[in-house]
């Protein structure tokens, strides 16, 4: 740990400082707020300035496998259905269901099996044919094999939800807000226990720390003393021109759940495509590890749109108004890290969630809230260790 | 300079060769030539480098063109645009 003595420097104090204020941040102070505790929550940069304000808002029980991350995602799929009575129209919270399309009877036969084993662990399925896929989107291409619909996949508008969110625990009184506020150090008491953090500014006093610092909570983890191997997973979406309602679901191609299960450095494409309220249509996704460059890549930009055309062909007469892209926190065995962090008490993660970060954010938020109040936890948070990966370190 | 003819809304119009649509709307006293998706108020240039997507018409039956950046060519039919243009 960086160990700064606390000293005369300017102080508050809160009950648990959250650092990091995309959509993670924004759901751990909200539990937390929600569970009596006064929350800072600190960040370098804006609310959503990060990788929240780079994605595409997804809330999907439909892409993970079964196992401890889809029991995440059905508890974090059922608080944002809950989050739709109080905000839901500001946050453009939808439950519009997903649509996951296969080209090839063989990769169709594939995508039931998955559906098959997601359905024991509670997921809703329901096998689509060709015709009952063109049913559910009358734009799509005639020639897919078929599909399978997840009336539980939902949307938001992730940078709005971290806002409300944090502004509504501001407007309460629960919450502090310091932004343009960088963490340069982590407090030690006389007892060499953990007390809070150094900003460029101030001392922030609090028995407990949350990383949610997301694709930079290893720098985070490493201020502390401790190793958190979570690295930058690029990815570029493609914007079109508003539209009239073309794209009723989220529609994505059977090839993603591998894709975002690979373990592979170089570029991975697959197509995910959904209108927006606004109009625009969001075309993505694309997967390579090449740390943080930002650099747009042509190559990409013509592989996202193709292989949207192939699933939905008017689009081929569409233009595309821009391009965004962002880093997502890839952690090596694709599980995020939350809860506390035994090698430093007082200090616990929430973050390395990579594509999933929004959907997974009400559950981790939860669950963080749970831990740090010592109550029991909706599920259990073994998988999750942040310290799972100290003896492939050493 | 050459003279180009093209019509906006079908009426026919004259421009000088290698003006933007937007400067041949300028040049005619058009300042405004869409409007928006949910409230219907009224657009023209703002940005006029292509940045902003505000200077948003029809041409040859193509919707959403940045009048800003594209060039008037003779027989040219320009349509001014309402909402997203593909409605």
């Amino acid at each position: 740990m960086t160990v700064i003595k606390a000293s005369e420097f300017p102080m508050k104090t809160a009950d648990v400082i959250v650092i990091g204020a995309g959509i993670v941040g924004a759901c751990c102070a909200h539990y937390l707020s929600q569970a009596g505790l006064r929350v800072a929550i600190i960040d370098r940069g804006n609310v959503a300035s990060g990788t929240t304000g780079a994605g595409e808002g997804n809330i999907l029980v439909s892409d993970k496998e079964p196992g401890p991350e889809l029991q995440l995602a059905l508890l974090a799929r059922k608080l944002w259905f809950e989050l739709i009575g109080e905000f839901g129209v500001l946050a453009e919270i939808e439950p519009k269901g997903g649509v996951v399309v296969a080209s090839t009877q063989q990769s169709l036969q594939h995508l039931f099996t998955l559906a098959e084993t997601q359905s024991d662990s509670g997921v809703i399925t329901q096998r689509l044919t060709a015709n009952e896929l063109q049913d559910l989107e009358p734009h799509i291409a005639p020639d897919l094999a078929g599909g399978v619909y997840y009336p539980q996949d939902m949307q938001t508008q992730p940078m709005l939800a971290a806002a409300h969110l944090i502004a509504r625990g501001v407007a309460s009184g629960m919450i502090e807000r310091l932004t343009a506020t960088e963490v340069v150090g982590f407090l030690q008491g006389a007892d060499g226990a953990l007390i809070g953090v150094r900003t460029r500014h101030e001392d922030v006093h609090a028995p407990w720390v949350v990383n949610a610092a997301g694709t930079w909570s290893g720098d985070i983890a490493a201020l502390a003393g401790v190793h958190l191997p979570i690295h930058p997973r690029r990815g570029f979406i493609l914007v079109t021109e508003p539209l009239p309602p073309m794209v009723n679901h989220k529609v994505y191609s059977a090839e993603y759940v591998a894709n975002v299960a690979s373990d592979n450095e170089g570029l991975e494409t697959s197509a995910v495509i959904e209108g927006t309220r606004g109009g625009t249509v969001l075309i993505g996704s694309s997967r390579e590890r090449v740390g943080f460059d930002r650099t747009l890549d042509w190559r990409i930009v013509q592989r996202l749109a193709t292989q949207a055309i192939q699933i939905f062909p008017f689009l081929r007469h569409v233009q595309l108004l821009r391009t965004y892209g962002g880093f997502r926190p890839y952690c090596p065995d694709h599980v995020p890290v939350i809860g506390p962090d035994p090698r430093v008490p007082g200090l616990v993660h929430a973050s390395g969630h990579e594509g999933a970060g929004v959907g997974l954010a009400t559950a981790t938020g939860q669950l963080i809230a749970q831990a740090v109040t010592g109550s029991p936890t909706d599920v259990p948070l073994a998988p999750f260790r942040p310290e799972r990966f100290e003896v492939e370190h050493v | 300079m050459s003279e180009i003819t093209f019509t906006l809304d079908g009426t026919p119009q004259r421009a000088s060769a290698g003006m933007t649509i937007a400067a041949a709307l300028f040049s005619i006293g058009v300042r405004s030539w869409r409007t928006t998706r949910v409230n219907g108020s009224p657009r023209g240039l703002f940005c006029g480098m292509g940045a902003c997507y505000d200077c948003l018409i029809t041409v040859n039956g193509q919707p959403n063109i940045r009048a800003c950046l594209v060039a008037v060519n003779d027989g040219d039919v320009v349509l001014r645009q309402k909402g997203t243009g593909h409605e």
